[in-house]
């Protein structure tokens, strides 16, 4: 309360000039429902870093094979089991890049100058001498590719079941319902182990075996979604002006559905990787000399407690795509559809 | 409410029954023999063999044998495992699958509902910040992971408990921790919203306003209808105990059903790994329906039959 004494000179107490014309006037430019949702996103730090690293795996899983100078499936097994070693970080003590490993008696040696190997293996080697380095990332490819395969065949398949089934309803939904039921009754473990024990374990057969129930989660938002959309104004204007069945469901239901179907999809894929894992550690997974996160995973469990970083580095990699992953979805849930949010 | 139940017990039934259909006619589709020594022996002996366990007639005839065994009771005899019947092989292994899933439940939820509880009263702070950190990383990292970071660092490294196999109470205790950190995410994150919910509703302002204090608030009118909805998270993650219970059986060495039946499907012992399907479907099917019996006993405000569902 300083300027308890200052003089305010009467011009500042004008009246607002009041212009009826501009009282309407959007100020703000006006938002779609993409731009909106985006900003909303964007406030969520979690699902940008998310975004972030979700994009820096996908390139390296992408050009990683390549960087490394051995290939994923070239054995040397004089140069097995090697720890990890990287040019430069091997000089900073605290990291674990400098290609020593602690014997069992509590030695450190530098197994690279012991075995005088001149080369940088830069996650190391596995037992048959293979770069865990390419093979870390062409598993990463193998395990985002069956996942995404896998959501967008859920996607598809989940969608056009759902919007038919509710589209449609009276009969044709009941039969498709009861369906979807039974269906649900069965366990999705039950039913991957015993299409992959048909099936024979690759890349296509776990996909088809995780699409087989996959879908079902998807069918069913989509139709609660399409039997609250169906009875308003402007499908009942597009059947008025004699649109026919399929161009509705197309051009004006499922585009209203998108935000409810990218969410599921974000929520499959983390689903799919961990059911590929999960398949590899019952020993249905992908076969030699094919590697997967979660067949990486189940060879480093035999050898963790020599070398930890075969298990460590696939653990840590997948670790970090599941939690993204869930991060993102979450984050895309929450700026999507408010009314989700649980 | 009668209705409702008897309506769901003949889903049940149609369900196993396509299950058990569906199984049998898959693992005829199996290629590769079911006899251990294969190999070695001669086209008369596996004649033989086919004949014992009635492989030698036509498929339908099979069919028709394996469902009237099943109504009996009677789910076959094992091909691998000494020819015992899979009823007695299954029978001898559920007490420490039950035993390992009892108590990560317990221990999950227990400390998934504390966790949420303290979250939603300490919204906004770093307890709930921390509370949502543990729940996404449960949520999102498979229980082998933790499972292998609770072997080397918990079991090798520091040496507290031991690192596999089933012989007494301290044995139980890393599997228990890898299974129930799923649990633990999802029961937090609900008991949260449910009781950030809860307190937000008129009855607890009332209570304030009244005088009760904090803890007769956060205890005796939140909590008690939180928790109600809770019922409906435990199908699903009983369900996900199963499924994380056949790899965590496998990793520590557990005599559970989960390792009968990874070791089955590596020998391609059709008639143990049948049995155990049905048995894994029965109990999904049989603890989804108990929650929603339960849920709409506890909860009269709940109409079964025109559910959100």
């Amino acid at each position: 309360m300083a300027n308890i004494n200052e003089k305010i000179s009467k011009d500042q107490f004008e009246p607002a000039k009041f212009d009826a014309s501009k009282s309407e006037q959007i100020s703000k430019p006006s938002l779609n429902f993409w731009q909106d949702s985006w900003m909303r996103v964007k406030k969520n730090k979690g699902a940008i870093i998310s975004l972030v690293l979700i994009a820096i795996i996908a390139i390296f899983a992408l050009i990683g094979p390549s960087l490394s100078n051995f290939e994923y499936d070239k054995q040397n097994t004089s140069h097995a089991n090697l720890p990890p070693r990287i040019p430069a970080l091997e000089n900073v003590e605290w990291l674990p890049f400098d290609g020593t490993r602690t014997l069992k008696n509590g030695n450190v040696v530098n197994v690279y100058e012991q075995k005088k190997i001149e080369e940088y293996y830069w996650f190391g080697t596995d037992g048959l001498g293979r770069d865990l380095f390419s093979r870390v990332w062409k598993g990463t490819q193998i395990s985002l590719y069956i996942a995404f395969l896998a959501a967008f065949i859920d996607m598809v398949i989940g969608v056009a079941y759902g919007s038919i089934s509710g589209y449609f309803g009276g009969r044709l939904d009941n039969i498709m319902q009861r369906i979807i039921e039974v269906l649900s009754g069965i366990p999705n473990l039950v039913i991957v182990i015993l299409m992959i024990l048909v099936l024979k374990p690759g890349i296509i057969s776990i996909t088809i075996a995780l699409t087989i129930t996959g879908w079902v989660s998807m069918a069913r938002v989509v139709r609660a979604q399409v039997l609250k959309m169906k009875n308003q104004e402007f499908v009942l204007a597009s059947r008025t002006l004699g649109a026919s069945h399929a161009k509705i469901i197309f051009k004006h239901l499922i585009p209203n559905l998108a935000g409810v179907i990218i969410i599921n999809t974000m929520f499959t894929i983390p689903n799919a990787i961990f059911f590929e894992a999960f398949l590899s550690f019952i020993g249905l997974g992908l076969q030699e000399p094919f590697a997967s996160l979660g067949t990486l995973i189940d060879d480093g469990f035999r050898s963790m407690r020599a070398f930890p970083h075969l298990m460590f580095i696939p653990a840590i990699v997948m670790s970090v795509i599941m939690i993204a992953f869930n991060l993102v979805a979450d984050g895309l849930r929450d700026a999507l559809d408010p009314k989700m949010r649980d | 409410m009668v209705k409702y139940i008897g309506q769901r017990i003949f889903y049940m039934f149609i369900t196993l029954f396509i299950i058990a259909s569906v199984t049998f006619f898959l693992m005829k589709l199996i290629p590769g023999s079911p006899y251990a020594n294969a190999a070695k022996l001669q086209p008369e002996q596996v004649e033989i063999m086919n004949e014992k366990y009635g492989l030698n007639k036509t498929v339908p005839e099979q069919y028709v044998i394996y469902i009237s065994n099943l109504v009996k009771g009677d789910l076959g005899t094992s091909f691998q495992f000494g020819n015992q019947p899979v009823t007695d092989l299954l029978a001898a292994r559920i007490g420490p699958s039950a035993q390992l899933g009892f108590q990560a439940m317990l221990f999950g939820s227990l400390i998934g509902i504390l966790l949420g509880i303290v979250a939603a009263l300490k919204q906004n702070t770093w307890v709930d910040y921390g509370s949502t950190f543990i729940a996404v990383i449960g949520k999102s990292i498979p229980s082998f992971v933790f499972a292998g970071l609770l072997q080397y660092y918990v079991g090798v490294k520091l040496g507290w408990f031991p690192v596999a196999f089933w012989k007494g109470p301290e044995y139980t205790v890393l599997p228990t921790i890898a299974l129930s950190m799923f649990p633990i995410a999802i029961a937090a994150r609900f008991m949260r919203t449910e009781m950030i919910d809860v307190l937000g509703s008129d009855y607890i302002t009332l209570a304030k306003a009244k005088g009760a204090n904090f803890f007769e608030i956060a205890f005796k009118h939140a909590l008690r209808n939180a928790l109600i909805p809770v019922i409906t998270v435990l199908g699903p993650l009983a369900v996900g105990l199963m499924t994380g219970s056949l790899v965590i059986e496998k990793i520590f060495g557990i005599p559970g059903l989960g390792e009968q039946f990874v070791k089955s499907i590596n020998v391609n012992d059709y008639s143990v790994i049948m049995g155990t399907t049905l048995l894994f479907s029965f109990l999904f099917i049989f603890i989804i329906l108990v929650v929603d019996i339960l849920y709409g006993i506890i909860d009269p405000r709940i109409r079964l039959a025109g559910g959100k569902k």
